[in-house]
């Protein structure tokens, strides 16, 4: 009796471990707002996170990419151009292994901004997915208006972008894959060009699912 | 007093043979060791870290019949880059491959570490071959 007694206590310590375990949570990126509201006669602070604002982009097939296609999924967004000759190739093939590690995922995606959209059409956004051995729909190679993306990258994914024809290629960027959740609130930066960094990111969206889904109304 | 001078003839043609080798293998070390640095700085983001290139993107450099083939066009391959159509393990590669500034003694360890690593063996490549080499370049 005492002995069953006790089993059930460890087994009671170890569940409540486990539970407690679950609450691994990443960080919030950005700027963030503190809204005060009242709520039945009480006030109540909140704090809004900084979102990924409502873009328009073309995929590599030729498909209008919207934010409500990615509404409710986790996704990487990373920025590139099919001509570089510096760190895209280190980047892309690691980016390859979040590609094969999710692609069986709908709710994961993967986008890669181009920065040189002049050269970087359709078709040859095409192409080089082809080359890169990336079918279906859960890696999309994005175009849109130079502008446009610069500003994406800087302002809501905190990467800097810039046009330079002295820098191999004709630009500098930095090689970050972005982390965003289902709410389109950056959650974790990494080093694409770092293997270890971007095992991380494969954990860290991992951790992402297992989010619960935020309460309905907010 | 014959036999004993055709032993040393040939006791001295040993330690010369033993200490040239040795010489070699040190020159080869010193290559190969550069090379990989080399290798890391300026090849590795695209060729990758084992050689393997990038699916249908980049080449691989484990092609060892194209490395052995083409050895002599090594150097001006990576000092001047490379545009066009390129057959590398049964597949054609296009794109472009950019010019790498380095000097021939950098090429030619960088060369060496290629083309003794990944399935290559193909020994040192010198910087005085490198030289001849570029001299021939397109």
């Amino acid at each position: 009796m005492k002995t069953l007694l006790g089993i059930t206590l460890v087994l009671a310590v170890f569940g409540s471990c486990k539970s407690n375990n679950g609450g691994n949570t990443l960080p919030f990126y950005g700027n963030r707002t503190p809204v005060t509201k009242t709520v039945n006669g009480q006030t109540v602070t909140d704090t809004i996170y900084q979102t990924i604002p409502p873009f328009k982009f073309v995929n590599q097939y030729g498909d209008s990419i919207t934010e409500k296609n990615l509404g409710g999924k986790i996704y990487v967004a990373d920025f590139f151009f099919t001509s570089c000759p510096s760190i895209c190739p280190v980047m892309q093939r690691n980016m390859l292994n979040v590609y094969n590690a999710f692609k069986a995922d709908p709710n994961i995606k993967i986008l890669s901004f181009t920065i040189d959209p002049k050269y970087d059409s359709v078709k040859v956004l095409k192409k080089y997915a082809d080359k890169l051995g990336v079918s279906g729909n859960s890696w999309w190679f994005l175009q849109g208006k130079k502008d446009t993306t610069y500003k994406l990258a800087e302002k809501n994914y905190l990467i800097a972008v810039s046009q330079d024809n002295t820098a191999p290629g004709g630009y500098v960027h930095q090689g970050y894959f972005v982390l965003v959740d289902k709410e389109k609130r950056v959650r974790g930066a990494y080093d694409g060009t770092q293997p270890e960094q971007v095992n991380q990111l494969i954990a860290d969206i991992k951790t992402l699912k297992a989010e619960p889904a935020p309460a309905p109304g907010q | 007093m014959k036999q004993k001078v055709v032993i040393g003839i040939v006791l001295l043609m040993v330690v010369a043979i033993i200490s040239c080798e040795d010489d070699n293998s040190i020159e080869f070390a010193r290559y190969y060791s550069s090379g990989s640095l080399i290798y890391q700085g300026h090849c590795q983001n695209c060729h990758g870290a084992h050689g393997e290139g990038l699916n249908a993107l980049i080449p691989p450099l484990t092609d060892s019949t194209f490395i052995k083939e083409n050895l002599h066009q090594l150097s001006c391959l990576v000092k001047n880059g490379l545009k066009g159509k390129l057959k590398v393990s049964n597949k054609i590669f296009e794109g472009q491959m950019p010019a790498v500034d380095l000097a021939p003694i950098e090429i030619a360890q960088a060369l060496t570490y290629v083309a003794n690593s990944f399935g290559n063996k193909l020994g040192t490549i010198n910087v005085d071959r490198v030289n001849s080499d570029l001299i021939k370049c397109p």
